[in-house]
């Protein structure tokens, strides 16, 4: 069933965008035991190298979410969904097939492995050129656990329930605030995967968001205004909700949806900017993650996604200057917490903490198998090895894995710089905290970002809220603008679970890691316009 | 490669049969049927309701003309939301075993038990009548992997041929077959194919890239090799744009980029969101707008499932039926979307969620727009729409794959992409011209459809972009 482009769930009405939760087909009440799994991706491998196959790779994963949504006093919706199945890959002739079912039986993977061998074949007569795959190491018999500390699955509907209309009832007790929305999202993968290489890996995955969504409106309904997106997303479990005090800091969340209904707005103009790590993530993540995939900078994504400024390689490795010399943006699946942090990735590859962005010049891309070799030569002529840095994921058992985001942070500055620090330091700006309306273009040129809350700056004080802000850049001169950077202490893990890509499309949890930071003299719009 | 051309392919039933649509891969309205009332039987809530589905979807990819990922995909299962009281849960699995179906029952019984009681719950619909919509095509349901490689060709071979031209596109084809049901006796089936072309063409110095797209529930609709040719000329057309003034500016956007901007109305159609204060329809004072005039006279913006361009599912997630339903018709805001809650609240009949659009167009084609165009910005499509003030449904978001400055009555130059700051009810009001609605293929939130071409004034361009 197609999604419904008219169903006006939007933002605000949770209980009807979920309605069309229960449409969404998924898996079974357990995953078979462990052996059966081996035994399973043993047969579909075994089956697609039979067929024909030089290289062949399978994936048996649980995808389990656990929702609670909510609204002021009640309750929206609970659901829990739980998907099931194998996806094969396989080689052939340099040219891919893949093939995916939910019947997990020997004669349900071996029919989808024929059908990705036969898919294969097929495809062998539009091929150019043939797909060769970096080397990895074989991992016979690895496991991994991401590091959450609490499951929160075994948390009981009751309580998480509970907490949530807790926190409603603090946010409404501030005047003004007329709606509340909030939820809780779980997920939890158990993703196995066998390659005809040899490894044999099993992982488990716990992510955990906390959509929070404060609504005041003008007694008159003249005026509405919104603070959302208080709590970053994390690769963590129940420990994390709690660590986020929802019932401590609901009214201050309501607070400043209120005071935005009096704030003042936005005069357009050029300021100095000062960019919270709650709302910097976001910059990164569109302005420097996506357009450092190797496959935007070859073209694979030119129908959909798009290509990318940082190209072609040739150009741009070690010669492209993306910012001030203080800037290093490192790729990574290692933080702990961390939404894209993995053991291994979608095709058994560990991967490895990476400089995406050295002194300020462009080092590196992300990469998966069958990409590193595009920039052998680079590799070459810095006496590095020819290796994948471990970015292949896919978002479910039934979609095929292609090249999705590491981790992507920009490193703290070498002095202990703090936001007041950076207000402190500046004439005449504009402080914005947490993530609001994001655009760029297809190579990642021209971008205009939002946010949460404005704080206008004045002689090294901030002097009062604005409404009605947004920036618009060019990515390289934005990023050549910044001249001052917090320190270690002020690093905080942003991100999002919805991060889109690919034909067809899938979704990527992602993490960035960032400090506060001073952009100079950017182009501030003002987005309230009435006709 | 054309249409007559591949309906005569021959059907190859023996040799590559194991990569076709599976034998009960989709399930039947009977299966269906069985299937809700064994899970029925299961329940021991005060209510359940039951939603199955299953699907086979296969897909070819293609970029910087090499052949890329293509698959496969079997999928299926339900969902089952059981009600005790006032409490309510849902629970899925895709493993249709005995065992598997009643613990998954078990679970959605248990969550409800432990959920705070929901005191907008609805008690479930009893059978209800839909109208008959044939959106199933065997010759979408029954492709063989080889038919679809030779749709990629008729891209790439051009593009390889040109030498200067890459080509990345992607062919989806789907099959689908759904039920719903619930103790209340309700039982809805549909059963639906869809092919879904898109292909961007980019000349190899970086300087131009095409857009071209097509979609259809019949694979024999799409037109492989027009939609080719399309994204190549308008690629080279694009080629080393030239820099001019953000501002107001008269457009004429494509089909697409109308529907980018327009569909984005359906968002905001919502009537408690009107009611509650907080959309651009809620009135000041309180109330929504339903019939006020909201845009220029000659639109008209509705819902039907039977349309011939939409073909969409005769009822929604909930199994209310769905027939023609208008929103804006003439300019004025006929209707809100209301949920069976909201309706009953209020006291106004429940509209259902379609998931179809259309909007009505006129007589004047994109070629007669352009010609009456004394200075004026063509428009291919729009991309990376997003909210910035929902008091307004105001939107930024960018040109792509063809923008093109129109002067004197012709396509002067292709000019680089803008970023706008523009409002679909802004836009409307502002309209000079419409051509015939045709089906769209890019649409970023999915469901059929239909939009024309129009003509309007001050669009809204804020800043140039340099993106390709």
């Amino acid at each position: 069933m197609a999604a419904a482009a008219l169903a006006a769930a939007g933002a605000f009405n949770p209980a009807e965008a979920m309605s069309g939760l229960i449409s969404v087909p998924h898996g079974a009440d357990a995953m078979p035991a462990e052996d059966t799994v081996k035994e399973l991706m043993a047969v579909a491998i075994n089956t697609a190298r039979s067929a024909g196959a030089s290289y062949s790779d399978v994936r048996i994963g649980r995808y389990r979410n656990s929702i609670v949504f909510t609204r002021e006093r009640q309750i929206v919706q609970t659901a829990d969904t739980d998907s099931i199945g194998a996806g094969i890959r396989a080689l052939v002739d340099g040219t891919w097939g893949f093939g995916a079912t939910k019947v997990l039986t020997k004669d349900g993977v071996a029919a989808a492995a024929r059908e990705a061998v036969a898919i294969a074949k097929a495809n062998r007569i539009a091929r150019d050129q043939p797909v060769v795959l970096a080397p990895t190491q074989a991992y016979p018999n690895a496991t991994w656990k991401s590091a959450f500390k609490i499951d929160p699955f075994t948390i009981p509907i009751e309580e998480r329930a509970d907490l949530l209309l807790k926190a409603n009832a603090e946010a409404m007790k501030v005047k003004g605030v007329r709606f509340v929305n909030s939820g809780l999202l779980f997920i939890k993968e158990d993703r196995s995967f066998a390659s005809t290489e040899g490894s044999v890996i099993q992982q488990t995955i716990v992510r955990t968001a906390v959509p929070f969504n404060i609504t005041a409106v003008a007694p008159d309904n003249s005026d509405f205004q919104s603070r959302t997106n208080v709590v970053a997303p994390a690769g963590r479990g129940w420990e994390y909700v709690l660590e986020q005090d929802l019932v401590g800091n609901a009214a201050k969340w309501a607070g400043e949806a209120v005071e935005k209904l009096g704030a003042k707005s936005v005069d357009v103009g050029r300021y100095d900017l000062v960019l919270h790590p709650t709302h910097l993530w976001l910059t990164i993540h569109e302005s420097i993650a996506h357009p450092t995939e190797l496959d935007r900078a070859m073209g694979y994504e030119a129908n959909y996604a798009g290509t990318s400024f940082v190209a072609p390689p040739r150009d741009v490795l070690g010669k492209l200057k993306y910012g001030p010399s203080f800037m290093n943006i490192q790729g990574d699946r290692s933080q702990p917490g961390a939404c894209a942090t993995i053991g291994y990735d979608d095709e058994g590859v560990k991967p490895e903490e990476f400089m995406i962005i050295k002194d300020g010049v462009v080092n590196d891309y992300q990469t998966t198998r069958e990409q590193a070799n595009w920039i052998k030569w680079w590799y070459d002529s810095k006496g590095r090895p020819t290796r994948s840095h471990g970015c292949s994921n896919a978002d479910n058992w039934s979609s095929v894995q292609f090249q999705r985001m590491p981790n992507v942070s920009l490193l703290p500055g070498e002095k202990d710089i703090s936001w007041d620090d950076i207000i402190s330091a500046t004439d005449r700006g504009i402080a914005i905290v947490g993530d609001g309306s994001f655009s760029i273009d297809q190579q990642r040129y021209n971008a205009q970002f939002g946010g949460q809350v404005f704080y206008e700056i004045k002689g090294g004080k901030i002097v009062g809220m604005l409404k009605d802000v947004a920036y618009q850049m060019r990515t390289p001169d934005f990023w050549n603008s910044m001249d001052m950077i917090g320190g270690k202490s002020s690093y905080f893990l942003g991100g999002a679970f919805n991060d889109g890509k690919g034909q067809p499309g899938q979704s990527n949890a992602v993490s960035h890691g960032c400090v506060p930071s001073r952009f100079r003299n950017i182009n501030v719009i003002n987005t309230g316009r009435k006709a | 490669m054309s249409g007559e051309n591949r309906r005569r392919e021959p059907r190859r039933l023996i040799g590559s049969s194991e990569a076709m649509m599976p034998a009960g891969a989709l399930m039947t309205r009977e299966q269906c049927e069985a299937l809700v009332k064994k899970i029925v039987s299961f329940s021991k809530a005060d209510e359940i309701s039951v939603n199955v589905n299953s699907g086979y979807q296969t897909d070819v990819r293609f970029a910087a003309n090499q052949m890329s990922t293509s698959g496969a995909i079997m999928t299926g299962g339900i969902g089952v939301q059981s009600t005790i009281g006032k409490k309510h849960a849902v629970a899925t699995t895709n493993d249709l075993s005995d065992e598997s179906l009643r613990a998954t029952v078990q679970k959605s019984e248990e969550l409800a038990r432990l959920s705070p009681d929901d005191p907008e719950n609805m008690p479930g619909l009893p059978l209800q009548t839909y109208l008959p919509v044939n959106g199933y095509f065997e010759s979408t349901a029954n492709l063989t992997p080889d038919a679809r490689a030779q749709a990629a060709l008729t891209a790439l071979a051009p593009a390889r041929k040109a030498g200067d031209l890459t080509a990345a596109g992607f062919i989806q084809v789907n099959a689908n077959a759904g039920a719903l049901g619930n103790s209340k006796g309700l039982f809805a089936y549909n059963r639906s194919t869809n092919t879904n072309y898109t292909l961007t063409v980019r000349t190899t110095d970086g300087t131009g890239s095409g857009w071209a797209a097509a979609e259809h529930p019949d694979w024999t609709k799409i037109n492989f090799a027009e939609v080719a040719d399309r994204a190549i000329t308008k690629a080279r057309l694009s080629r080393n744009p030239v820099a001019i003034e953000p501002g107001r500016y008269t457009v004429i956007l494509e089909p697409q980029a109308v529907g980018d901007l327009v569909q984005l109305i359906g968002g905001s159609l919502g009537a408690r969101q009107a009611d509650e204060g907080r959309s651009a329809f809620a009135k000041q004072g309180g109330g929504n707008k339903i019939g006020e005039k909201i845009v220029d006279e000659r639109v008209t913006i509705f819902s039907d499932p039977q349309d011939p361009q939409l073909l969409g599912q005769p009822f929604d997630g909930q199994g209310l039926p769905l027939a023609r339903q208008v929103w804006v018709e003439k300019g004025v805001l006929k209707q809100l979307f209301y949920s069976r809650f909201w309706a009953q609240k209020q006291g106004k009949p429940v509209t259902g969620g379609p998931s179809t659009i259309k909007m009505e167009g006129g007589t004047t084609s994109l070629e007669d727009m352009i010609k009456s165009t004394e200075r004026g910005i063509l428009v291919t499509r729009l991309w990376y729409l997003r909210p910035v003030d929902p008091r307004t449904i105001l939107f930024t978001g960018l040109t792509r794959d063809g923008t093109f400055l129109v002067e004197n009555g012709k396509i002067s130059k292709s000019v680089k992409n803008f970023r706008f700051n523009e409002s679909p009810l802004f836009l409307l009001n502002n309209l000079q011209a419409m051509g015939p609605p045709v089906r769209l293929a890019g649409t970023e939130q999915g469901g059929p459809i239909v939009m024309p071409p129009i003509k309007a004034k001050d669009f809204n361009f804020t800043s140039l972009s340099d993106a390709v």
